[in-house]
């Protein structure tokens, strides 16, 4: 039966130019856009139940004592949280805007392969239903970090195989997704659009993908000889039958380094697609910004000791490690100039993508030179394990990352929806969130530095003032996203028609901004004219 | 079947499939029997629903693209994209099966030697672990796992493995020339020569199992006999799993070509799986050197 | 009450945060402590080697980003739209500038690089110590085995009991009215002053880390093997140092402070001799135990 009625839906392709209706069209959809749009709207409802989470943390902190959760609750918010986060907000984030804008920006009708497309959105949900539910089983969710550390996460009760078998689909969706990103970019592309032409953004998934491809699957593997030496007794990460649990932290930083990359470089790409749009004036160096990011890719790979310094490295690895890592604050660097060399004079307008650059460029600046501050090895033996760790990396992740998606979302929602968005509702959630970061995370520096470590639910009364202040920054800045999600939805209801460049007055290329706002269903069906 | 012909300049795209989302609840049950299976909450037959539907899946899922692909609706970008696909998967299995041997060389450079006193972990040997020679293949200076007294032999390179060794080099010629018979035109060839190859790669499974049961018996070898055991049931089961995984795609293939299916220009689906059969005997190389010989 | 200052020094903080340039006067007049914004100079030469360091980079972290800044916000006021700013579409690539800021950095970091690695090599170096201790974490204590010449003094350190009722959750109990919350053990782990000390540290569960921040030392605790750190306080530094367990370890990770009571070698022997004297006591009494011995047992880990 149901493999008549498939073949049945094969004849009419040829002349389906509209959505299916109801359930169906998302349930079985192939379509980049409707795809692109599932993995937004889960990864919105991921950064809400992440950020969620974060807000007991961070009420939990806010004074002295325990007043809120128990040590073990802390610790299973804490793991999953930044699970979550990570692994259900950013990175679909990130998939989700590339089904969007890959086919569009390289003359492409779709992605290469769209039923491994929807394959790859649909075990998100039912990944992240496992790694939530584990909060109800017996012995309660993981509550050993989300770097899931040997022997301690052996200790997990239940929900061991949850997580595990969670972290697997996570994994196999991200792989799939990567493989359709470089075939599509591969092999979709329109006649003329080579590889310099292709748009700063596509270059950036390009590489995130090919990290992608190369790290997931050792993660698998990781988290796969955890669960074997859980359940059936051997012995990798057991210096008893001739293992090591520092193996399992090499095996998990050689993923993990790569990942952290992964959640930023698309972040880089869409930097690069919108400073010079509304400095009306090309991007400055596009040639070495790809350079730089293939470069940083490049590196990322053999820099994962950095995370383990403390841990009872030999001398010779210390100093490789340590020197490899500030080595990436070079082609960083090169991308931060450009970015700066860009907007030099050009014609600044501030809009909200714009605003949220900015941000970006200054803020994530920060957390970069933070992370150069902890490379060092012997000043990071004090600051390992500490809230300076926390403070570095939310610094590149939340106004990094997460600022980068937002830039990205008010930059070509306009497009998607045909709308244009409330810009003041959309300023104030940007000047609000701006200010209330930083009221977050810069505190959680001093804290770090006056010997706060991290991962505790409880602390010295020393640290009683920045736990403060970092909460009700907290606490501000959460409730700031709902402005976010007010924006947006919003524009997909409806509002001032978009025309198809949408910024007007302003200079974006790329060929997306040559359709009309809506996007067509279909992007391009005919391959267009590359000038 | 559907009549739609292949439209040189348009690729593809197919309007709506039901498969992705039955994949993802299909993958959604094999995990959840897993994991009832191993929290012992329910005895293993929970595996089994998984299981089944993890089978319908191919069939349905590659049914409908086999009947598609026969129908001629994929122009050749759509087939390059397929390959380029498959290439980027397989480079994923390499870099799962890296981990794994990333594990072999760390314990064998890093932690049985530091177990044992070795450079800046002397202290290791002199306070935790005062007997301990570290002299590969071990099971630890906990003497995990083994014989009653503790030890246990390894499979000898020379013995089996070799003859594996051999059946999966013959099998990987066999693959080849059924390929380049596939490529000249000659039907008959390649039938025979697919078939060998895929009775070559059952026949490297047997006797895996037979070394396994061997293992388990006489040897004292098992997935818990330390490090030892650890990294070469994962290395050599993953690798067997491979192989028994792609065998049974060269069956089908098989089945395929004795339909008519392929010519000469256009046959994705035996390409993807003599590609991955060749991986698999990359693998198996690295097994055998780093596993059994060295 | 020697080295590390406690609560209530926390009013005016704000300020304080802001006077960045007095930030090493400050660290300097409070030594050996945090001055609640920043590492502490610490009591040891590695400390300062490390503090050094940290306050190096820092700077050149700050200088560059006043550079990089200061750069951007010059354009983002000089090149606005609104005020008729005409783009240059001709500057769109310049190989000079390109390779300058490329060169630089990477002369800043080898700067950055060589100072580190001297104190690297530094604190690799265990040889040639005076006192030697076995450290043993477990779920959530710590064992002190002193070896060399303390050899058999043995015992276990855990949360002072104040800290332990105040922390439990909603206990009602006010954290600002314990001495030293989450910050002090039953029993602190004594050491001389001026004598190079070694920890071997292990594991018996799962992995803790070692850390007192005065001493610039930190190492984790893996179980099946053992690491090696070593610190060196100045003498005249003798006092009270804190740390915590800085490496995830489970439920109660957050309450398992260290405590380490410097004293000079003079002091630190008579203790070391009334600890042996209390052991061969010990050992007498288990010879023929009295009732409560078990309670006092547990009562003492
Ligand atoms: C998006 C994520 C992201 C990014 C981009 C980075 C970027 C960097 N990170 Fe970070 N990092 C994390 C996410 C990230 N990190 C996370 C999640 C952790 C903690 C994991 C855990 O333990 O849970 C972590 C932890 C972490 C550690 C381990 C700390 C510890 O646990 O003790 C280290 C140590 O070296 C480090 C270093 C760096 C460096 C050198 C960079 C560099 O790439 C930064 C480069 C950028 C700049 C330097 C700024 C711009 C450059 C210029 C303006 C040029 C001129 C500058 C100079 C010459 C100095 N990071
Ligand atoms: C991309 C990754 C990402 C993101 C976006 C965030 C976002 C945030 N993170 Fe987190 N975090 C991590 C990755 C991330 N984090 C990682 C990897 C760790 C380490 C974990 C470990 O140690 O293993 C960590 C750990 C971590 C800690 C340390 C815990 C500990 O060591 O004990 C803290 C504490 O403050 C924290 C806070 C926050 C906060 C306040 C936000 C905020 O930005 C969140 C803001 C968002 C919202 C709040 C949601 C939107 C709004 C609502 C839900 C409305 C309701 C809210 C209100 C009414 C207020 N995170
Ligand atoms: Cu012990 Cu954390
Ligand atoms: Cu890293």
């Amino acid at each position: 039966m149901a493999y008549a009625q498939a073949n049945d839906t094969a004849h009419h392709d040829d002349h389906h130019d509209q959505p299916a209706t109801g359930i169906k069209r998302w349930l079985f959809a192939t379509n980049h856009k409707d795809i692109g749009t599932m993995y937004l709207v889960f990864s919105l409802i991921m950064f809400f139940i992440g950020g969620a989470m974060a807000m007991v943390i961070r009420a939990e902190l806010f004074q002295p004592g325990l007043q809120l959760v128990d040590p073990v609750l802390f610790n299973q918010l804490t793991t999953n949280h930044a699970l979550v986060m990570i692994f259900g907000a950013v990175m679909p984030a990130f998939v989700g805007l590339a089904n969007w804008m890959i086919p569009m920006q390289i003359g492409a009708p779709d992605m290469a392969l769209p039923r491994m497309n929807n394959f790859s959105f649909w075990i998100l949900p039912f990944a992240f239903t496992l790694l939530l539910s584990t909060f109800l089983v017996p012995g309660g969710a993981a509550a050993g970090g989300w770097t899931l550390y040997p022997p301690l996460s052996l200790q997990t009760g239940d929900s061991f195989p949850m997580l595990i078998f969670a972290i697997h689909m996570m994994g196999i969706s991200s792989i799939m997704g990567a493989i359709n990103v470089i075939v599509t970019i591969m092999n979709m592309r329109a006649p003329g659009m080579n590889l310099l032409r292709m748009p700063l953004f596509t270059w950036s998934w390009l590489i995130t993908a090919y990290l992608l491809i190369a790290v997931m699957p050792v993660l698998a593997g990781a988290v796969t000889m955890l669960l074997t030496d859980h359940f059936f007794g051997t012995s990798f990460f057991n210096a008893a039958g001739g293992g090591d649990p520092i193996m399992f932290e090499h095996i998990f930083w050689f993923f993990g380094h790569p990942e952290v990359y992964i959640m930023v470089l698309p972040a880089f790409g869409i930097i690069s697609e919108i400073l010079p749009t509304f400095s009306r004036k090309p991007l400055f160096g596009a040639t070495s910004m790809i350079y730089a990011i293939a470069s940083i890719a490049f590196l990322s790979f053999i820099v994962w000791g950095h995370h383990m310094f403390v841990d009872g490295m030999p001398l010779a690895a210390q100093l490789f490690y340590m020197m490899s890592t500030m080595l990436i604050a070079v082609p960083t660097g090169v991308k931060v100039f450009n970015w700066t060399a860009t907007m030099w004079r050009g014609s600044l307008s501030f809009e909200p993508p714009m605003l949220f650059a900015l941000a970006f460029l200054f803020l994530f600046s920060i957390g970069g030179f933070s992370g150069l501050m902890l490379a060092i090895v012997p000043a990071d033996f004090q600051y390992n394990q500490t809230y300076f760790v926390v403070a570095h990396f939310h610094y590149v992740l939340v106004p990094g990352a997460i600022f980068g998606i937002m830039a990205g979302v008010y930059y070509w929602l306009p497009k998607w929806t045909g709308h244009m968005y409330n810009m003041t509702l959309a300023k104030a959630h940007f000047w609000l969130s701006a200010i209330f970061v930083n009221v977050l995370f810069f505190p959680q520096h001093f804290l770090g530095l006056a010997g706060m470590p991290r991962r505790i639910p409880d602390y010295a009364v020393q640290f009683t003032d920045w736990n403060m202040v970092s909460s009700i920054g907290g606490f501000f800045f959460g409730a700031s996203q709902i402005l976010f999600a007010i924006v947006v939805v919003q524009c997909a209801r409806g509002g001032k028609k978009a025309t198809s460049i949408v910024w007007e007055g302003t200079h974006p290329t790329g060929l997306e901004w040559t359709l009309p706002s809506p996007a067509p269903y279909h992007s391009f069906s005919t391959a267009p004219e590359i000038p | 079947m559907a009549q739609a012909h292949a439209d040189a300049d348009k690729y593809y795209i197919p309007h709506s499939s039901p498969w992705p989302i039955y994949g993802s609840i299909t993958l959604f049950t094999l995990m959840s029997g897993a994991i009832a299976t191993l929290d012992g909450w329910l005895p293993a037959y929970a595996l089994i629903p998984g299981f089944v539907m993890l089978a319908l899946l191919f069939v349905f899922w590659f049914h409908t693209v086999i009947a598609e692909n026969q129908a001629g609706i994929y122009n050749m970008a759509v087939d390059r994209s397929f390959r380029m696909g498959m290439m980027w998967f397989i480079f994923s299995e390499v870099m799962f099966f890296a981990a794994f041997f990333g594990a072999l060389f760390y314990a064998r450079n890093f932690s049985v030697p530091w177990l044992a006193g070795d450079g800046v972990k002397i202290f290791s040997k002199l306070l935790l672990w005062n007997n301990y020679d570290g002299v590969w293949p071990t099971n630890g200076p906990g003497v995990v796992g083994g014989k009653a007294d503790g030890t246990f032999e390894i499979v000898p390179a020379l013995g089996l493995p070799a003859l594996n060794t051999a059946i999966l080099l013959t099998s990987s010629v066999t693959v080849t020339i059924a390929h380049h018979a596939l490529l000249t035109g000659h039907r008959g060839r390649l039938k025979i020569f697919l078939a060998l190859t895929f009775l070559l790669g059952f026949t490297f499974v047997g006797f895996q199992a037979f070394e396994y049961h061997e293992a388990y018996t006489e040897l004292g070898l098992r997935l818990g006999t330390g490090i030892y055991g650890s990294t070469f049931f994962m290395l050599t089961g993953f690798h067997g799993m491979h192989v028994t995984v792609g065998a049974i795609m060269l069956t089908v293939i098989w089945f395929r070509v004795m339909k008519g299916h392929f010519t000469p220009k256009r046959h994705f689906g035996f390409e993807a799986v003599a590609w991955y059969w060749h991986f698999v005997d990359v693998v198996w190389l690295g097994l055998f050197t780093f596993v059994y010989w060295l | 009450m020697g080295g590390r200052r406690t609560g209530g020094r926390r009013t005016g903080a704000w300020t304080r945060a802001f006077c960045l340039a007095a930030l090493s006067v400050v660290a300097g007049a409070h030594a050996n402590t945090s001055n609640g914004y920043n590492l502490p100079l610490g009591v040891t030469g590695l400390s300062r080697d490390i503090y050094a360091l940290h306050m190096e980079v820092f700077w050149i972290c700050v200088a560059i980003a006043v550079g990089v800044f200061g750069v951007m916000i010059y354009a983002l006021v000089k090149f606005r739209h609104s005020q008729g700013a005409v783009p240059d579409t001709t500057l769109v690539h310049s190989t000079k500038v390109e390779i300058i800021w490329t060169v630089i950095p990477v002369i800043i970091l080898v700067a950055m690089a060589i100072p580190a690695a001297k104190v690297i090599l530094m604190m690799e170096d265990t040889r040639n110590s005076e006192l030697s201790i076995r450290v043993t974490a477990y779920q959530w204590k710590w064992q002190y085995q002193y070896m060399d010449a303390a050899e058999g003094v043995n015992f276990f350190s855990t949360l002072a009991r104040d800290s332990n009722f105040a922390r439990q959750l909603r206990s009602g109990i006010d954290p600002k009215s314990v001495e030293n919350y989450l910050l002090d053990v039953d029993h602190p782990m004594v050491i001389p002053s001026g004598t190079k000390v070694r920890l071997l540290l292990t594991s018996e569960d799962v992995i803790h880390a070692w850390w007192v921040p005065d001493f610039g030392a930190k190492r984790a605790a893996v179980p099946g093997f053992v690491n090696e750190l070593w610190f060196k306080v100045d003498p005249g530094k003798e006092g009270i140092y804190r740390g915590q367990c800085t490496s995830l370890c489970g439920r109660d990770h957050g309450f398992m402070p260290i405590v380490v009571d410097v004293r000079t070698p003079d002091d630190f022997k008579k203790w070391v001799d009334e600890q042996k004297a209390a052991v061969k006591q010990a050992a007498a009494h288990a010879a023929a135990p009295p009732p409560t011995a078990q309670v006092l047992s547990t009562a003492t880990n």
